[in-house]
């Protein structure tokens, strides 16, 4: 009798949204149900197609239960790379609606719905599967224990693809509570609640029956990542719905409190989801990749009870000089600052680790990415400290500064510590001796390296530019430029940045390319590194 | 003793051997920090300045917001007027936070693609905003805003705006059992200037009322964005503001 609870459930919440579609109280909300009504409708169907009657006693199908639980990962490796190429797709995009308005395409296509889905592809579809992927491998590989469950860890992978896709479908429906980086409504709210609960159950299962003594200090991250992103998700999106079927809800803040709530929720979802999660992966696929043990434990110790204690702390950063009081703003760029060293720590940790293996940089393009994913997490986490300081954050906030400095972070260190892991993972779970191509792995390094590059500095020009027009006054006291002054002369950049976006979604396109080559099986004929210079290249000695 | 000589970070070890203990520990250290900074504003008085003149969106003003949030107005526009020379010039008298007291969600913005639109009301006539809407590039040339000419063709359902005003006031805004009952009515006489206003202007003291679009037979999109863009940042009584009282 397998899978009949689950072929069960799927065709019930067919049921509902089918009558959520016809019941809804808005527009919106019922084209939204069709949408979760056509998709749970193809669910069941493939649902119903698994369900076996066998007798449980002699199974048609026999799992193996006993190895690791590997599946899984591998269907969130390929959700990873194609969340991945899908949101940095919409971000050149809307990179190109900037420099080009005629590309607006109302009222599904304006820049003001593809932003949000464009954010959110990138950090939760993408880095999200990302973490849940590999937290799914670290954990069963340092706990050396399956993946406790069941059949759980399936549910927690295909219910965070149904809330991207409600997530994604309800942007362009105009569906959102304007709270940045937590744009979905109350019942997308909820679904994603219970997937996350789901989480943490499976990754506290799997820790809790660990056959080692010790918690290995990756899973230390992971394990406050989710813990963190519980907390801040229920609280941030606390609202009262308008109706049970319907797609509004009104935030249960007001003004003030409602900015800081949401920008503790947005610093933190930089912080645990993007950098504490992250630095789980760094902390198990770094010494992996470089063959060397982590550089120092205390050192780990001291960075992850600092980083989580600081991070908390410093949203106030996003709120200078506004209506938020004085003292709370002073406390966030107190901690904002502080929080410097902590961040450090974690890549001082990652870079040491390297000690006596740096090189391997120059035979292997995968570790290459880790040490590249490190260095920009080093620069945007002395970036943001320095942007956080009042005096810089007067210029600075409502630039495009702002743009460039999460975007150093995303692709630079998100982006790049994603690409090695996967390139670290691809070969081992679809069990290959290696990657296709490792000249293609370095082909997407340079790549993407040049497209962040050209991104962060048309980025910093373009705001601190914006920044001093804003502010200019000539002899007589008057202002010298007009908004739309600044507007305007923001045009090359916005082209340069669309090309530095264009450059990095290149990259993937080719990391794409290799995984599917990796995962049919086919080796390219090439030179490998360290081999040294072709034959045809050496001259004789004179 | 033994134990000691293997873990010579001592309680640490303790921590790194219970799940129990790592994730109660870790949840602490992560509530610290949000306690002590967000709490004590929800009951510190001088959070929310002293002033005259807020009250709650009208409902043809609360529909028009619905909408701005909706395309997504914020992820351009800020309102949030900071206190600098420049910006007082360009904008107005600097943002206060009592100015939001009844925003749910709060409109700040973090981004600047667009001026700010904290006191951008009154400072256009009603057909400027309805032709920059429909094709910013019209009047501003250099713009790179998108069109939102289908706001004139979409209808705002006056049925349920009663509801909204509901949910709002179960979050703390104070509309009236009042308010809440004429709400339909107080909708389509705002888009009307040939309807009777009297209760609406009790009800909502400066609501701007006009046939924002053109088109009399029916409330839009375009009628409620307009509206409530011309009512942002005029409600605050400044000649009677003692910023010296509000220092936080």
């Amino acid at each position: 009798m397998r899978n009949i609870v689950p072929a069960i459930a799927v065709s019930f919440a067919t049921l509902l949204a089918f009558l959520g579609a016809g019941l809804g109280q808005d527009a919106p909300f019922r084209t939204h149900f069709w949408v979760l009504f056509a998709l749970l409708a193809v669910s069941s169907i493939l649902m119903l197609q698994r369900v076996t009657f066998a007798n449980a006693s002699s199974p048609i199908i026999v799992e193996d239960t006993a190895g690791y639980m590997d599946e899984v990962i591998r269907y969130g490796v390929i959700a990873t790379l194609f969340w991945g190429a899908a949101g940095m797709l919409v971000g050149v995009l809307i990179a190109a609606q900037l420099a080009w308005p005629d590309l607006n395409i109302q009222p599904w296509f304006n820049f003001g719905r593809l932003r949000p889905l464009h954010t959110s592809a990138v950090v939760f579809a993408f880095c999200g599967n990302a973490l849940i992927a590999t937290s799914f491998y670290i954990v069963q590989r340092t706990t050396r224990a399956r993946l406790w469950g069941g059949d759980l860890p399936w549910f927690v992978f295909w219910g965070y693809q149904l809330f991207i896709v409600m997530a994604a479908t309800g942007y362009l429906l105009g569906i959102t509570q304007s709270r940045e980086y937590a744009e979905p409504e109350w019942y997308v709210d909820i679904w994603l609640t219970i997937v996350w609960v789901a989480y943490l159950l499976v990754f506290l299962g799997t820790l809790i029956k660990r056959k080692e003594p010790h918690i290995y200090v990756a899973n230390w991250f992971l394990l406050s990542f989710i813990v963190t992103v519980a907390m801040l998700h229920l609280v941030n999106n606390l609202a009262m719905p308008v109706s049970l079927l319907g797609s509004k809800s009104y935030s249960a803040f007001s003004g003030v409190l409602d900015a800081l709530t949401q920008w503790w929720y947005g610093h933190n979802a930089v912080g645990f989801f993007l950098t504490a999660g992250f630095l789980g992966m760094m902390y198990y696929f770094v010494p992996r990749q470089a063959n060397r043990p982590i550089y120092s434990y205390r050192l780990s110790i001291i960075h992850f009870w600092a980083l989580i204690f600081m991070y908390i702390w410093a949203g106030p950063h996003h709120l200078h000089y506004t209506a938020l009081p004085d003292w709370a703003q002073t406390l966030g760029m107190v901690f904002s600052i502080m929080l410097w060293m902590p961040s450090w720590g974690g890549m001082i940790n990652g870079f040491m680790t390297l000690s006596g293996a740096w090189d391997k940089l120059r035979t292997d393009p995968i570790l290459r990415m880790m040490v590249m994913a490190m260095a920009f997490y080093g620069m945007s986490t002395f970036e943001g400290p320095l942007m956080s300081i009042k005096a810089v954050n007067s210029l600075s906030h409502y630039t495009d500064w702002t743009i460039g400095h999460v975007h150093s972070g995303a692709l630079g260190w998100n982006g790049f510590m994603t690409f090695g892991a996967l390139y670290y993972l691809t070969p081992k779970l679809w069990n290959r001796q290696q990657l296709y191509s490792l000249r293609l792995v370095n082909w997407h390094l340079w790549l993407a390296t040049l497209g962040i590059v050209l991104y962060a500095s048309s980025m910093w020009v373009a705001g601190i530019m914006q920044g001093l027009m804003w502010r200019e006054y000539d002899d007589q006291g008057f202002l010298v430029y007009a908004f739309i002054e600044a507007t305007a002369a923001m045009y090359p950049y916005y082209i340069l940045r669309f090309l530095g976006g264009a450059l990095f979604l290149a990259g993937i396109i080719i990391m794409i390319f290799n995984v599917w080559k990796t995962i049919r099986g086919d080796m390219a004929v090439e030179r490998a590194y360290g081999a040294g210079p072709a034959i045809s290249a050496l001259k004789p000695a004179e | 003793m033994t134990t000691e000589a293997k873990n010579p970070f001592g309680f640490h070890g303790k921590i790194e051997r219970n799940v129990s203990l790592l994730l109660v520990l870790s949840l602490i250290v992560v509530t610290i920090g949000g306690i002590v900074q967000i709490a004590p504003l929800f009951w510190l008085e001088n959070t929310i300045e002293k002033v005259k003149g807020m009250r709650p969106y009208s409902p043809l003003e609360l529909a028009g917001r619905n909408i701005y949030v909706r395309e997504g107005c914020y992820l351009c526009h800020s309102q949030m007027i900071r206190p600098f020379r420049d910006e007082v010039e360009r904008y107005g008298h600097y943002s206060l936070a009592a100015e939001s007291m009844y925003d749910h969600p709060f409109q700040w913005g973090s981004k600047r693609t667009g001026p700010d639109l904290a006191r951008v009301g009154g400072k256009y006539s009603n057909d400027w905003h309805v032709q920059h809407l429909t094709n910013p590039r019209e009047l501003v040339p250099e713009s790179i805003m998108p069109p939102f000419a289908f706001l004139t063709s979409n209808a705002v359902d006056t049925t349920t705006i009663a509801a909204h005003l509901v949910a709002n006031s179960r979050v703390g805004v104070p509309y009236t059992d009042e308010m809440i009952k004429s709400a339909a009515d107080d909708m389509a006489a705002q888009a009307n200037p040939e309807a009777d206003t009297a209760g609406l202007e009790t009800r909502y003291p400066k609501a701007n009322i006009g046939n924002f679009d053109g088109d009399l037979t029916r409330v839009s999109e375009m009628d409620a964005l307009v509206a409530y863009l011309q009512m942002l940042g005029t409600l605050v009584d400044f000649s009677v503001y003692e910023p010296a009282k509000n220092e936080r």
